[in-house]
């Protein structure tokens, strides 16, 4: 699976690298659907121009990145958009190998599912094969290099390429059973914007899980293994702050990047639902939405992962979903990360209810963005409402598709345990409610 | 050695005896640099090969050295007294390179003096033109009648000979002729070294072809020799001017060096040469305020060019010492950053303003351009004026100088004067205070709909509801098979049944 793996690859790297070469990175980078005050290319240039004019980057308002960005780029401002491309292919690399793992363990829990007749006889039909699952890594890989959000985003130089690389090879570290690396590339992924928090539960499950610790708040070994973990990511924390300050000398820095990503004072229009709300909203009331809307983010933490405690990839899943979703200033690049998993989910189709019409309407707002943004900022014929409006249906758009799989992917396990021909008392075909 | 000796006695001038006696085949190489106002550089290569022959009598010449033969056979083939070809590409740009050494116009321009043994002279030209082209790898041939005249006043001879007939000189131009790689290469070959040793190893094609001027010619006319002039020998010019764009590479660093104009160094100087020498031109930086050049040099050289007294730094290329310890000569000129002071103070929303200072001197006769990249953004609803769609002031940009004035200007403020000439104190006679102001700008920012407030709270809140909704269903409700509800009658006689204690229908 290594030469399709480099082929694709190969494409992808030159359609960046033809769109670098064309006019249109500039149009590109400037887009608000791409690049949020948080991702900016533009911004991240100003902050270097700063530093060299002496003044603190963060005595301004332009500035949002972390201390480290600003030293990694200091060094690689030539190179940025092999930066960003290597980025690409690391992300795709990481996700790749994630995939062939976890198929690898999915098949094997199913294997000894089959040989302990745990499944009832007419569901095997939902059994999967491996062949069938030969080629969902390959997939993965192309559904994140080839996804045009991720391509825009990276022709537009912005930032969300390297958090969506160090995520995934949290993710990676994290498959693999690596207690340490997850740990670190967790709190680099945290440092730089703070929801991936959230990932933490998933990883703690998985790990416990792979070391086969059981899942049961009254054992001590289960606190034993979340002291260690926390420990870890709270070690490579402090270090990473640490260093942060004394690479600038000051805490300048925390109230410029998380103060930003938590207080929400930059209303720039986004893809998201912040802006206009925070836009609109009576001043009395502001903390309060802004509290309820961060918790929002962190809230479905817990619940899910009660839930989803035997399937801590789905979870991870459906946290980077709602993540994306529901974050400060989400741009089209922390989209491009959750969506790529889609494939992996792919033996769900058959469950899933909408997918017809969330697919037709994500495709239709992702091009009336840039039509209703021309006609509000440059021909002033609409107005900020046209714009908001598709923002909004684009986000129920996306909650529609992951409380799809949801379902679906619930749906399939109750199959599994109950049989999926299910027969009313009477005898005659049964519908399945919620209920 | 050289170093110690004192300046005033380096400053050369040609002595008289050396030139009464030339070789008979001589060849120089000297390349001039010329810092511009504006960052760009001209650079100018002339070699010059003199040759003590007689082509004018008819003799066969069959032994050559350092002249080339192909133009040797022409000019005794076609009886040629001056040539003066050149392929160049750009215009130069006088209002801000001052002037050329060699002035030449774009695409290519050939004016030749035929001797006065020719009796055909359109013929002969017409000959010549399709033996230049072949030369020259460039399509001369498309000089013909159209194209060819014969000036009467100007494009006297520039060598020796008091012609008078016009009736020998023909000029032509062809403005839409493009130079390129392949004009350069046999221009190269006419070389006595070639491109591969001496100064000529700096003529690179993807550096020179990438420039914003380039003009290569060759001059061809007989010379004195000697101060009486008694004997005449051929002297081949040729020229290469080059401008090179400071902002073409990509980098804004003023600094130019030979690698970064050609790609190459110097390691020696052609062995054929008699003299090959390189001149930068430092009478703009008499103290080296404005640029430094590196390595140093001892050697100065004073010269008349075009009415006007210029200096220049000279490195001596058949001297080994130039090469030092590498081996190599990689000039370098470096601009000395302009001391301006620069103070910003960027601004932080709903605190305070942004803050640009900058002391500039603005160099004469120019135009400097000041630009702010600037992004607009959304406020909150309430703090947009009344008005919002009359836009937002940005206030009046300030300029401060210090302007020299004609006349003295009065230093004493308590003396009785007018109150309209003594508001700014005046603390030198040579200048006054000036302050002017800009216009404010009124930029147009995105304004949200002023209407909204109850209506965006609620949808939004909606949408975040559906997605709360959606997984709070799928949480907390598991899957159940449904059953139908049974019909009214049904669950009344159930209702009862059930008060009787019986078992359900």
């Amino acid at each position: 699976m290594a030469a399709p793996l480099t082929l694709l690859l190969i494409v992808a790297v030159t359609i960046r690298a033809a769109l670098y070469r064309s006019s249109l990175a500039d149009l590109i980078s400037e887009r608000v659907e791409v690049v949020s005050p948080l991702t900016a290319w533009k911004r991240v240039v100003e902050g270097l121009a700063l530093l060299d004019l002496g003044v603190s980057p963060y005595s301004g308002d332009v500035f949002h990145e972390t201390p480290l960005i600003i030293y990694f780029f200091h060094f690689l401002v030539d190179y940025a958009e092999i930066t960003f491309m290597l980025a690409d292919v690391i992300t795709a690399v990481a996700l790749y190998m994630t995939v062939k793992d976890y198929n690898k363990q999915v098949f094997r829990k199913q294997k000894y599912a089959l040989e302990a007749d745990r499944y009832p006889l007419d569901c095997l039909e939902l059994i999967r094969s491996p062949k069938e699952m030969y080629y969902i890594p390959l997939k993965v890989a192309m559904f994140y290099l080839l996804n045009p959000f991720t391509i825009l985003s990276c022709v537009a130089k912005s930032t969300c390429g390297l958090n969506n690389a160090v995520i995934a090879l949290f993710i990676l570290s994290t498959i693999k059973g690596n207690v340490l690396l997850s740990a670190v590339f967790l709190s680099l992924a945290t440092y730089q914007s703070i929801y991936p928090l959230t990932l933490c539960a998933a990883a703690l499950l998985y790990l416990m899980q792979r070391q086969y610790i059981p899942v049961n708040y009254r054992r001590a070994s289960f606190w034993w293994f979340i002291a260690q973990y926390a420990f870890m990511y709270l070690g490579s924390l402090f270090v990473i702050v640490c260093l942060s300050f004394f690479l600038l000398g000051s805490w300048d820095y925390l109230p410029s990047v998380y103060g930003f990503i938590l207080s929400v004072p930059d209303l720039t229009p986004n893809i998201g639902l912040f802006w206009y709300f925070f836009a609109e909203m009576f001043e009395h009331f502001r903390l309060f939405f802004l509290c309820v809307f961060q918790i929002n983010v962190f809230f479905y933490t817990i619940p899910l992962s009660i839930k989803l405690k035997e399937h801590p990839v789905f979870l991870i899943f459906m946290q980077l979903a709602v993540i994306s979703i529901f974050k400060s200033y989400p741009t089209v690049g922390d989209i491009a990360l959750y969506l790529a998993f889609l494939p992996v989910w792919s033996h769900l189709h058959r469950f899933l209810r909408n997918i017809f019409l969330v697919s037709c309407v994500l495709l239709a707002c992702s091009a009336l963005f840039p039509v209703l943004w021309h006609l509000w900022i440059y021909a002033g014929s609409a107005n900020s409402n046209f714009y908001y409006a598709i923002t909004l249906l684009f986000n129920v758009a996306q909650i529609l598709l992951v409380s799809d799989y949801f379902y679906a992917f619930l749906r399939r396990e109750h199959h599994l345990t109950y049989g999926l021909y299910l027969k009313r008392k009477d005898g005659s075909e049964a519908t399945l409610v919620l209920k | 050695m050289a170093i110690t000796m004192p300046l005033s006695s380096i400053i050369h001038k040609q002595p008289q005896k050396q030139r009464d006696k030339w070789p008979s085949n001589d060849f120089q190489e000297e390349l001039v640099i010329r810092p511009l106002h504006s960052g760009d550089i001209y650079a100018s290569f002339q070699f010059r090969t003199l040759w003590e022959t007689d082509f004018m009598r008819g003799n066969k010449v069959s032994h050559y050295r350092l002249f080339p033969k192909s133009l040797g056979q022409v000019i005794s083939k076609f009886s040629v007294r001056e040539l003066h070809i050149s392929f160049t590409q750009g215009y130069w740009r006088t209002m801000q390179w001052g002037q050329p050494f060699l002035p030449s116009p774009p695409g290519a321009e050939l004016w030749v003096w035929f001797q006065d043994s020719v009796t055909d002279v359109d013929g002969t030209w017409k000959e010549l033109t399709n033996v230049l082209s072949g030369i020259f790898c460039a399509s001369l041939n498309f000089i013909d009648s159209t194209n060819t005249v014969q000036p009467s006043a100007s494009f006297k001879p520039l060598g020796i000979g008091n012609v008078t007939d016009h009736s020998f000189l023909r000029y032509a131009t062809l403005p839409r002729e493009i130079v390129c790689t392949e004009n350069l290469t046999p221009w190269k070959k006419l070389l006595p070294c070639g491109s591969k040793a001496g100064l000529a190893v700096l003529l690179k094609s993807e550096k020179l072809f990438h420039s914003s001027f380039h003009s290569q010619a060759v001059h061809i006319r007989p010379v004195c020799q000697d101060w009486q002039c008694k004997t005449t020998s051929w002297e081949l010019r040729q020229t290469l001017n080059v401008v090179f764009d400071l902002h073409t590479p990509g980098q804004g660093k003023r600094e130019w060096s030979l690698f970064k104009m050609f790609s190459r160094t110097l390691t020696e100087a052609c062995p054929l040469a008699s003299s090959s020498k390189i001149y930068i031109d430092i009478t703009d930086n008499p103290q080296g305020e404005q640029f430094e050049v590196s390595p140093a040099t001892p050697l100065l050289s004073q010269a008349m060019v075009l009415g006007d007294r210029r200096t220049f730094s000279v490195y001596d290329l058949t001297q080994q010492i130039t090469f030092g310890t590498v081996r190599s000569l990689n000039l370098l000129i470096r601009w000395k950053s302009s001391e301006g002071y620069i103070h910003y103070q960027p601004s932080k929303d709903r605190v305070r303003p942004h803050l640009l200072e900058m002391l500039v001197q603005l160099p004469p006769n120019s135009v400097t351009e000041v630009t702010v990249q600037f992004e607009r953004a959304l406020l909150k609803w309430t703090e947009y004026t009344p008005d919002p769609n009359h836009g937002f002031y940005v206030g009046s940009s300030v300029i401060s100088s210090l302007v020299p004035s004609i006349v003295a200007m009065d230093t004493n403020s308590t003396r009785e004067q007018p109150l309209f000439s003594s508001f700014f104190p005046c603390k030198e006679e040579s200048s006054y205070f000036v302050r002017v102001y800009t216009e404010p700008l009124l930029v147009n920012l995105p304004t949200p709909d002023f209407s909204m407030p109850y209506n965006v709270i609620c949808l939004t809140c909606t949408v975040v509801a559906v997605g709360y909704g959606s997984l709070y269903n799928l949480l907390t409700r598991s899957f159940q098979i449904d059953e139908p509800s049974p019909g009214l009658a049904k669950r009344i006689a159930n209702i009862i049944r059930k008060m009787r204690g019986v078992p359900p229908l």
